[in-house]
């Protein structure tokens, strides 16, 4: 009996530090750089940098194919940080993507919405809840107020309101800590 | 070397692990809609298959029969299934980046194919030594492989052809299997292993 327990328990403790050592044996980096520029993008997928989202861009950019100075949301905090990290001098904002703005939510008017899915489809974070003729509504904690949405919609229903930080969703402005993680933002 | 042989041609023609014995049923269904995945799924298995038979034979010759504990042979052999699986996958993501998208979400699928236990369990019932269990997993891995490709290749035309409503889907295919299997008797008596 107690053989056998040892010797299982001695068994399973071996071939886990033989996955254990062969995960870090076999470890597969990816791309680093272009990770660390990824965290620092805001991610909020809005594609004024002219490409599909922030890993997209991040790749470029680590690639040297673009300019930092292309994320009208992340705005010069972020080209800052991107400068800080790349080592190459700070450049103002590009003006053709955009220009900076404060945080913005998208808002549904629920009584104008005519249920027609478009919206849900152009959003990036799949932050549009709703189904056909059926009412959509926007998860506020979700939504990274890239204004997507906007145009598809045939009524006009959805407005961009400023988020005010309130005390107890206010955070250090600096763009490393801008992480998307569920339930952090107003 | 005639044994040898003879091992090699009854796991993959007389004693097919699909068609003869009914192990590893669920892959042959499930991932045998397409040729490439069918195909994909054969290496990673022969893959498995092989080094699973031996590192089990390892661990019952070594650390089971010794100690008198082959009761928990069931479990080792599980145990040492899944660290083999992990193992390779971890092996052929960094050694092998194309491969491993080929293999893919087959690789750790492999872990509960039941034909991988059975084939370890298989070893230890018919008294195989180390050459005999390797050959022997070898053998049922590339009779899974061989079998599985032609299914796939017989559900490609059969996913064009006009078959009774009845029989769409799952049905037709298990037909297919059992006239399969049918064909497969066929084999019986070529060699006695």
């Amino acid at each position: 009996m107690l053989t056998a327990i040892l010797a299982i328990t001695l068994l399973a403790l071996i071939l886990g530090l033989v996955l254990g050592f062969a995960a870090i044996r076999f470890k597969v980096e990816g791309d680093p750089i272009a990770d660390q520029i990824d965290k620092i993008l805001p991610q909020t997928q809005c594609g004024q940098c002219s490409f599909a989202g922030c890993r997209p861009y991040a790749e470029a950019i680590a690639a040297g194919e673009v300019d930092i100075n292309r994320c009208p949301p992340g705005g010069e905090a972020t080209i800052h940080a991107l400068a800080d990290l790349l080592e190459v001098e700070f450049k103002p904002l590009d003006e053709e993507c955009g220009v900076e703005k404060p945080k913005m939510l998208a808002v549904i008017d629920e009584d104008r919405c005519i249920g027609c899915t478009l919206c849900i489809q152009a959003c990036p974070v799949d932050a549009i809840l709703g189904a056909a003729k059926h009412m959509h509504t926007v998860i506020a904690s979700e939504c990274t107020g890239c204004e997507l949405c906007l145009p598809p919609c045939p009524v006009d229903c959805i407005d961009m309101v400023e988020t005010k930080p309130k005390p107890n969703t206010w955070r250090w402005p600096d763009p490393a800590h801008i992480d998307l993680k569920l339930g952090d933002q107003p | 070397m005639t044994d040898y042989a003879l091992i090699l041609i009854s796991t993959i023609l007389v004693n097919n692990i699909v068609l003869v014995k009914f192990l590893g049923l669920c892959p042959f269904m499930g991932v045998s809609r397409k040729l490439e995945t069918a195909i994909g799924m054969g290496l990673a298995t022969t893959f498995v298959l092989t080094l699973s038979s031996i590192s089990s034979y390892l661990i019952n010759e070594y650390l089971l029969a010794p100690l008198g504990i082959e009761f928990l042979r069931t479990i080792s052999f599980i145990f040492v299934i899944a660290v083999v699986v992990q193992f390779t996958e971890l092996v052929v993501h960094k050694t092998s980046p194309i491969l491993y998208q080929v293999l893919g979400i087959f690789l750790p699928l492999i872990t509960t194919n039941c034909a991988v236990l059975g084939v370890a369990l298989l070893n230890v019932q018919q008294g195989h030594g180390f050459l005999e269990s390797a050959l022997y997993g070898f053998g049922a891995a590339i009779g899974f492989s061989m079998v599985l490709i032609i299914f796939a290749a017989m559900r490609e035309r059969i996913a064009v052809a006009d078959v009774p409503v009845a029989f769409q889907g799952a049905a037709i295919g298990l037909i297919t299997a059992g006239l399969m299997s049918m064909a497969f008797m066929g084999f019986a008596g070529l060699v006695h292993v």
